[in-house]
């Protein structure tokens, strides 16, 4: 089978400076260290690991919002680093992605009509007069009623925002959704609808996720395989179950054993 | 004995121009001393308004309408603001969730937990600096001379909660309320943290109220735990018979959507009158006609359990 996405060597360092007038390099960060790993279509991997250990820099470069400082990501065959104009735009509608936090990434002025006409019209992927229709449809898709599309994000609660952030990311119909901590500023009864609307959408849409997360009971529930980050490099990539139940690397076992699970000290 | 804390039939609302918010009703609980509670909820639940409310910083247009809040058998809230203050950040502190904007920038983290200190005790400015630098040892931060002088941007997040706890442990509190202190940190940290302050506890004999919307948090801590729905406790007793054995259907949903991903449907109320049902009856499996007549009291299950549901005895898990 052909693979979807295949990362290879892929290095990115930040470059720490000093001095405010003459700017000198002084150091540097390694936000993703060597990092390679494949994607098939229709998996879910889930990348794991703390604040600080690269998962979101990982995630930003598979979108291609950052360049690399060294290696390759292939998008279907494609090198993602070296398209250009027309190639690239075609690429934004392939690869989309849902943010963490719904209150700070949907634009306060806009209703939700127009924050999920936005991407069709940005695209020319319909005409026009067919896009309310488009609209209904996504709403529809994330569980929410057609009036939601008059409202403001402010009248709805975070699990409905995150809803309207999956909406957008479904828009132009893309094959690859990285989902940057999707569920992780919810409240834990509504992250488990998010979670299982993700895994319906998945299995509707043929979808395939990177999924972002610290949480590891959320990566557990939705991914098939799971790449453990650790200061930039991948520690441990093992099948979901497999890793769950027989952690390799000491960095993965103490990860796991740090989640709070409310019947933990029982039997 | 008299219980640390009392709080008797405890109504908040607030008076917005959209109408009057119900966020706590007739919300009673008792905490003994050296014991930690949990109060779970979901946002919008009324945990944190409660919580404030026990150190009088309920914002406006809140207001409490009726209630007692007893600390050591004196009502909080007939206090006089100048003996308020006496009590607020010395007898009763409180750690936020968010160590980034609880900090103040401009000053470095040494002198704003001295700075505590001088606000309560009558000590001098190097006594003050010097129990400053022994709280920052007793929250184990590395390097803690080193620490003292540094800006809160220079430190993690984990680092940061620890000097918010630092400065809570200033006087010696005898009750430490933590709202949502690790919900903005990572698992790893988290669980540093929570060892700190169950270890804290121990150390200083104080009581805290850990406020979560994590359930697996209350379990490493908590010697007992309330759950709150709708500004209401639907759900109290100690964390290992609830854990094991929940006696309310919203419990038993928070349970499982922790452990098995089952979603509870719909969503929490925003009550603009007062209940006449059974607040979480239309998100409820267990509900019949009985629940939307009429809102249940509290019924004891078990010792020292109690549970607001007319079904309490068909939750099974």
């Amino acid at each position: 089978m052909s693979l979807l996405l295949e990362v290879k060597n892929l290095k990115k360092y930040f470059p720490v400076t000093s001095g405010l007038l003459f700017r000198k390099t002084i150091g540097e960060v390694r936000a993703v260290d060597d990092v390679s790993f494949t994607v098939s279509p229709g998996e879910s991997l889930g990348v794991v690991g703390e604040s600080g250990s690269g998962k979101s820099t990982l995630g930003r470069l598979v979108l291609r919002l950052l360049m690399p400082t060294e290696g390759q990501i292939l998008f279907e065959g494609q090198d993602i680093f070296s398209l250009r104009r027309l190639d690239l735009t075609k690429l934004r509608q392939n690869i989309q992605i849902i943010f963490q936090d719904p209150y700070a990434s949907l634009n306060p002025r806009m209703t939700i009509g127009q924050i999920l006409s936005e991407p069709l019209q940005l695209h020319h992927v319909l005409p026009v007069r067919q896009i309310p229709e488009r609209v209904n449809e996504l709403l529809n898709d994330v569980g929410l009623a057609p009036q939601y599309a008059n409202r403001y994000p402010h009248e709805l609660s975070g699990g409905q925002r995150q809803r309207i952030g999956v909406a957008r990311a479904l828009a132009l119909k893309p094959k690859l959704i990285v989902a940057d901590e999707p569920v992780s500023a919810l409240d834990v009864s509504i992250q488990a609808q998010i979670l299982n609307l993700l895994q319906a959408l998945q299995a509707k849409y043929h979808l395939t996720y990177l999924f972002i997360s610290h949480d590891l009971s959320v990566v557990r529930h939705i991914t098939n395989r799971v790449a453990v980050m650790h200061f930039g490099k991948i520690v441990e990539l093992e099948e979901t179950e497999k890793l769950f139940k027989n952690p390799f690397h000491p960095y993965t076992k103490e990860l796991l054993s740090a989640v709070p699970l409310p019947r933990s000290q029982m039997g | 004995m008299i219980p640390l804390l009392e709080i008797k039939n405890l109504t908040i609302r607030f008076f917005t121009d959209d109408g009057v918010i119900h966020a706590v009703e007739d919300f009673s609980f008792s905490l003994p001393k050296n014991k930690t509670l949990g109060i779970v909820g979901e946002s919008g639940s009324g945990k944190s308004v409660t919580a404030l409310s026990i150190l009088r910083l309920i914002p406006s247009p809140g207001k409490i309408l009726r209630g007692q809040i007893l600390f050591e058998g004196t009502d909080i809230l007939t206090l006089p603001e100048s003996e308020l203050y006496k009590i607020r950040g010395n007898r009763i502190s409180m750690i936020f969730q968010d160590p980034m904007t609880s900090l103040n920038p401009l000053f470095t983290v040494g002198y704003q937990i001295a700075e505590a200190v001088t606000a309560h005790q009558k000590v001098s400015r190097q006594e003050a600096k010097s129990r400053a630098l022994a709280l920052l040892e007793a929250v184990k931060i590395p390097e803690a001379k080193k620490r003292f002088n540094a800006y809160p941007h220079q430190l993690s997040g984990g680092m940061r909660q620890r000097v918010m706890i630092a400065m809570a442990l200033s006087c010696n509190p005898s009750l430490l309320i933590a709202d949502e202190p690790t919900t903005a940190l990572d698992v790893t940290v988290q669980k540093q943290i929570l060892e700190l302050i169950a270890e804290l506890q121990k150390d200083f004999q104080m009581s805290v109220i850990l406020i979560t919307h994590n359930l697996g948090i209350i379990s490493e801590v908590c010697d007992q735990v309330l759950v709150m729905y709708a500004g209401r406790c639907v759900e109290e007793g100690p964390v290992s018979s609830i854990f094991r054995a929940p006696r309310h259907p919203y419990t038993f949903g928070l349970l499982r959507s922790v452990e098995k991903m089952i979603p509870i449907p719909g969503q929490l109320p925003i009550l603009k009158e007062s209940a006449v049902a059974c607040t979480f009856a239309p998100r409820c499996f267990l509900a019949a006609e009985k629940c939307r007549q009429g809102e249940p009291p509290l019924f004891d299950v078990e010792e020292n359990h109690q549970s607001r549901c007319w079904f309490h005895d068909q939750v099974q898990i």
